[in-house]
């Protein structure tokens, strides 16, 4: 029923075992399910974590379809509003994966990276493709046929001016209406039955290089979205707006005055480094923060108990660090804000002072444990410095802090203080080659969601296995000509292999098992009480895992990578039927969607020089695939 | 020379081609050639949809050259730009990068800049150098490009000073909608905003030399020193057409045509007030 695992506390070079914590998985009804696969799991710990609990499953009962148990809808990419990613469906289980047939396919007509969930409501699917960001509805009840496609009027001139990233991360479901954003900027509400639109919110402005890449989170009636371009000069927001009208109820910047930040009277964070007047400002030069960054381009959780929303913001720019002294806040941070107000109620900055290009958006699981004899209300979140921190989700303190990765960047977090211990020979500086980088920009773990299963205990991490050699002494960009930036290569870590797909033991703060794969692993996961868990890679292979072991336990090759979030749906007919779109691209796929020179090993921000391979294993297409028993 | 050669050989293939066709005409103009150029629509002084800049002018006078028309594909120098336009096959040139990029096969270089110091005469500075103390007590403008850890060469040599307090970062991306945004930084100059900005030459003359933008004040613009600061930060940059790799033809028929004309090309960045730092054109001994 629990685990007994040490408390750890990281220093460099020496690791001190603290206080035995023992971690129970709560657990709720919803989340137990005997079923013949779990008696046969090899190690008794994981027999005894079938029960779960996932904060948040009563809270996602007010999002309709999802009152009780799973009723088999996908109504946000996350599943639920703990982002666990976990469906109840069972009927692909261990032991009929391997009997896992192509049910059905839908071509999205677009050459673009599809980083977009589907969603899945009664017998419609729905499936945002990238840039123009059409909204296609498809008739479960009739293999996928077209039902409508809404085509969001959108700025022609955005894939110019908003760069590298034209991808979607998908849509949200609510009240009969389908909510999600489009890459100039826009959030969109359309009538989920007719593909009308109700309503359209113009956010950003696509012509000062802000754009809108993120999924949008329904929550007690708002629309939750977040702004992109940081590298842009762009300074970052969260925003709510109204789901029945679009008008913005509030919105909160990540840089700037408290009253702009929407930090006031109930802001109480855990940590000292966290307090004090005006940090947006003061932590910055005079007026930096006005192109600060620190955009909201991931994940957003939801506490219905704490009434409190969970994000992260991006990293600092576009400053180089030299003219940015201090921590730069909020930005490499986790904000809880009320979900009302959005009056910041915690906030931790995993990144002071960013040097890597580590965004804090990644996502957050929300789970019910019980810590040194206490049950705390925890959110798990892996950084894209390669730590995996537990917080206690009332007060933003840090509970534990593990590399997931491999990293020499930094050395431990204290938790006692929350800082986190840099590592001096890897500050990146003008005129100075640092090598070995690890992990590199993307992290190690860029946006591609984890799963938890409440069966075993484990959370599902696809992830990145990057390092990168920072030449900063061949600078020499041009204001106006911007073509030139620093070079910065990257190539695979330690091992050679540029991804892996990991099992973390939440209790024993290690990995259980672990897949090496030849790319970094770009697709989300997901995880079923079937004990499979689901995941693509870059090469195109979608794969079924047995979820307490790893073991593989079938795959099918796709028409181009996958770096889209797979999902688990229980058709019309009652069978459980698991999509996933496939369509390389994104800033790691960028070699193939971009159809950049794989000579050029400083393309896309240095990634290209891990991915020149990539072009030989695969190419672009966007194309939903659909799969059940027979 | 190569070049003319392959012109005429092309010529003689199509009035072979003509001959054959079986219609007894005399032989019809060629289709034009064209010279597929990859520009930005709005980023003056290099170049606009209105066809005002002078890498417009230079693109015109190399396609005389080949005997061919200019087609424009217009996307904003952004990130990117590359490869969704010279990378993506809809062009064939791009009219001005560093000679020194990886992104794309350059040409010889048809003129050398440098970042200058900016400011207003009515101000009573006299900056020349990174190095002057008088510089900490003035209000600097700089340029703004990314959150890679790398940003314009100024931003970095004042840092590295220690200057930060009193600098002001402009984004080289501004607001696309509104005319040339880079050009916010001599605006903010002549508006007074900041005392100084160091900015890369071509825009910098070109705004100073049209008085209409800066009435208040005529304005100075000084090269800066040194040319390569410490560790290693050049503020001269030789500047290239480029290709995609693999198009040895056409580099092969740029690198002929800048040799050719680089007095008329030198004339044409003269009128443009592009301040020059020795390089092309005005280093014949070099050649």
């Amino acid at each position: 029923m629990f685990y007994r695992v040490a408390r750890k506390r990281r220093f460099p070079g020496k690791r001190v075992a603290g206080t035995a914590l023992c971690l129970i998985l709560a657990l709720t009804a919803a989340g137990c399910r005997t079923r013949s696969e779990s008696q046969k799991q090899p190690t008794p710990k994981a027999t005894s974590t079938q029960s779960a609990s996932v904060a948040g499953a009563r809270v996602a009962a007010q999002v309709p379809g999802t009152a009780g148990p799973d009723d088999g809808q996908w109504l946000m990419p996350a599943k639920n509003y703990a982002s666990t990613r976990y469906s109840e469906l069972g009927e692909i289980n261990t032991q009929t994966v391997q009997n896992l047939k192509v049910a059905w396919t839908f071509s999205t007509g677009n050459t673009r990276g599809e980083e977009a969930a589907p969603l899945i409501v009664g017998s419609t699917m729905y499936v945002v493709a990238p840039f123009p960001n059409f909204l296609y509805a498809l008739d479960l009840a009739n293999a996928g046929a077209l039902k409508w496609v809404y085509k969001p009027p959108v700025d022609s001139s955005a894939q110019g001016v908003a760069c590298c990233d034209q991808v979607n991360r998908g849509a949200a479901y609510a009240d009969g209406k389908i909510f999600y954003n489009t890459l100039d900027g826009q959030t969109a509400a359309v009538d989920a039955a007719t593909g009308k639109e109700v309503w359209r919110t113009r956010l950003g402005d696509i012509n000062k290089g802000e754009s809108i890449t993120m999924a949008p989170l329904v929550v007690k009636g708002k629309v939750l979205v977040g702004n992109s371009g940081g590298e842009f000069g762009v300074r970052g927001w969260l925003t709510a707006l109204d789901a029945g009208t679009g008008k913005v109820a509030w919105k909160a910047f990540t840089t700037g005055p408290d009253k702009e930040v929407l930090i006031g009277a109930g802001y109480q964070p855990f940590y000292a480094k966290e307090k004090g007047k005006d940090l947006g400002v003061s932590t910055w030069p005079p007026d930096a923060w006005r192109l600060g960054g620190g955009t909201v381009w991931g994940w957003i959780s939801y506490d219905s108990e704490l009434n409190l929303i969970y994000y992260g913001t991006g990293n600092a720019g576009p400053w180089n660090a030299a003219q940015r002294p201090g921590d730069n806040k909020w930005t490499s941070g986790l904000f809880a804000r009320d979900a009302d107000t959005g009056q910041a109620k915690w906030f931790y900055q995993m990144n002071p002072h960013d040097l890597f290009d580590y965004d804090g958006v990644n996502e957050n699981i929300l789970l019910d444990l019980e810590v040194n004899g206490h049950r705390r209300k925890v959110l798990i979140h892996p950084d894209r410095n390669g730590v995996l921190y537990m917080l206690d989700r009332t007060t933003g303190e840090v509970l534990s802090a593990d590399p997931f990765s491999f990293i020499n960047t930094t050395a431990g977090v204290d938790l006692k203080t929350g800082h986190i211990n840099e590592v001096e020979s890897k500050k990146t500086r003008l005129g100075e080659v640092v090598r070995e980088i690890c992990p590199a920009a993307p992290g190690g773990k860029d946006w591609q969601p984890s799963a938890f299963s409440p069966r075993t205990g484990l959370l599902y991490l696809p992830h990145n296995n990057l390092c990168m050699d920072f030449q900063g002494a061949e600078a020499n960009y041009i204001a106006g000509t911007p073509f030139v930036g620093a070079n910065v290569r990257m190539y695979p870590g330690p091992g050679g292999n540029r991804g892996f797909f990991t099992a973390w033991d939440l209790a024993a703060h290690k990995p259980r098992w672990q897949i090496r794969e030849r790319f970094p692993a770009w697709s989300g996961a997901l995880v079923t009480s079937g004990d499979v868990v689901f995941y693509g890679t870059m090469d195109g292979w979608f794969k079924a895992l047995n979820a307490v072991t790893g073991e593989e336990l079938w795959k099918f090759k796709t028409g181009s990578g996958i770096i889209g979030q797979p999902v688990t749906y229980k058709g019309p007919d009652g069978k459980q039927y698991v999509a996933i779109l496939s369509g390389v691209g994104g800033w790691s796929g960028a070699v193939v969607a971009g159809n950049l020179d794989p000579r050029d090993a400083t393309g896309a921000l240095g990634f290209l020089g891990a991915m020149p391979d990539l072009p030989k294993y695969t190419t672009a297409g966007g194309e939903l695939y659909v799969f059940a028993l027979p | 020379m190569c070049s003319r050669f392959r012109r005429i050989g092309l010529l003689g293939l199509l009035l072979a081609a003509a001959a054959c066709s079986g219609k007894a005409v005399a032989p019809a103009a060629p289709a034009p050639r064209e010279l597929r150029v990859c520009a930005d629509p709005n980023n003056l002084p290099y170049s606009n949809r209105q066809l005002e800049g002078f890498e417009n002018r230079l693109a015109e006078m190399a396609a005389r050259d080949l005997n061919a028309r200019v087609r424009y594909t217009w996307w904003p120098q952004h990130r990117g730009f590359i490869r969704n336009t010279l990378k993506a096959g809809t062009c064939d040139v791009v009219m001005g990068l560093p000679s020194s990029v990886e992104l794309a096969l350059t040409t010889r270089p048809y003129y050398r800049s440098t970042y200058v110091f900016v400011y207003r005469r009515d101000r009573g500075i006299a900056v020349r150098s990174f190095d002057d103390p008088a510089l900490r007590k003035l209000r600097i403008g700089v340029q703004m490009i990314g959150d890679d850890g790398i940003n314009s060469p100024p931003a970095h040599a004042l840092a590295n000073r220690g200057m930060v307090r009193n600098v002001v970062g402009y984004s080289v991306y501004d607001d696309y909608s509104k005319p040339n945004p880079p050009a916010r930084i001599m605006e903010a100059v002549a508006r007074g905003d900041v005392d100084v900005a160091v900015v890369w030459g071509p825009l910098a003359g070109w705004f100073a030399a049209r008085r209409s933008f800066h009435p208040n004040a005529p304005l100075e613009l000084v090269p800066v020193s040194p040319q390569i600061d410490r560790p290693f930060l050049p503020f001269v940059f030789d500047m290239s057409m480029g290709v995609r790799r693999g198009n040895d033809k056409l580099h092969a028929e740029l690198d002929a045509f800048l040799e050719r004309r680089q007095p008329e090309i030198d004339a044409l960045l003269d009128r443009y007030g592009v301040p020059r730092a020795g390089g092309p054109g005005s280093a014949p001994a070099a050649t």
